[in-house]
């Protein structure tokens, strides 16, 4: 029975991540501006990172755990590098 | 899903909670992500998803692995410290970002930038650490 609900609840919470992944490609393709592109890709690289931990908890390994943590280090340089960008127009200066 | 029903039920009714409110609050901030009007509302929102949507997923994520390997899994931590770290830096970056974009093409709705250092004008010019 409660097998059935913590299924059920997996099941809700990777339709509900992914709603809200279209939420954010939607904000994404539309943002009227750059730094609205990027703030929307830097909500969707978390979103996308729930997402994997969900299916990790449905599957029972841990490998989508590394996975959401290279995420996770990987949205955050890139999201830095196109903060930089945006306010001095190159990354490295 | 052999391994989720080997779970005590109170250890699944605990994780079916906090799984689905850390999906639900991660919608809540996508949906406001679309609907706020602009980018100073906007940039609020993602908050949401990396402070209690990840939170909740990963408390969740804590309970299940741990209960079934009987030990502390705690791995997730990192996740969950790295986001917290991360997310003001990523936020303060951005906003500064575009709040000085909408200055250097003199955008109205933006407060000027003398108005913001609230120096005395006959003061000598400082770098304000850029």
């Amino acid at each position: 029975m409660s097998a059935t609900i913590l299924m059920w609840s997996v099941t809700i919470a990777h339709v509900l991540l992914a709603v809200a992944m279209v939420c954010q490609a939607i904000r994404f393709i539309r943002g009227p501006r750059a730094q609205d592109r990027v703030m929307a890709f830097d909500a969707f690289y978390v979103s996308s990172m729930l997402l994997l931990l969900t299916f990790g908890i449905r599957t029972g390994t841990t490998l989508y755990f590394e996975a959401a943590l290279v995420i996770s280090l990987l949205g955050f340089v890139s999201t830095v590098a196109l903060a930089k960008f945006l306010m001095r127009g190159e990354v490295i200066e | 899903m052999t391994h989720l029903a080997e779970l005590p039920a109170w250890a699944q009714l605990l994780a079916s909670f906090f799984i689905l409110v850390g999906a639900f609050v991660t919608l809540i901030g996508a949906v406001g992500l679309l609907t706020l009007r602009s980018f100073y509302d906007r940039i609020h929102v993602p908050t949401l998803g990396s402070t209690w949507g990840a939170g909740g997923i990963l408390l969740a994520s804590i309970i299940i692995f741990s209960v079934l390997q009987s030990r502390a899994v705690l791995h997730e931590v990192l996740i969950a410290i790295f986001l917290t770290v991360t997310m003001p830096v990523v936020l303060m970056l951005l906003g500064r970002a575009a709040l000085y974009r909408d200055r250097t093409e003199g955008v109205e709705t933006v407060p000027p930038m003398e108005a913001v250092s609230g120096l005395p004008e006959d003061a000598p010019d400082e770098t304000d650490g850029k």
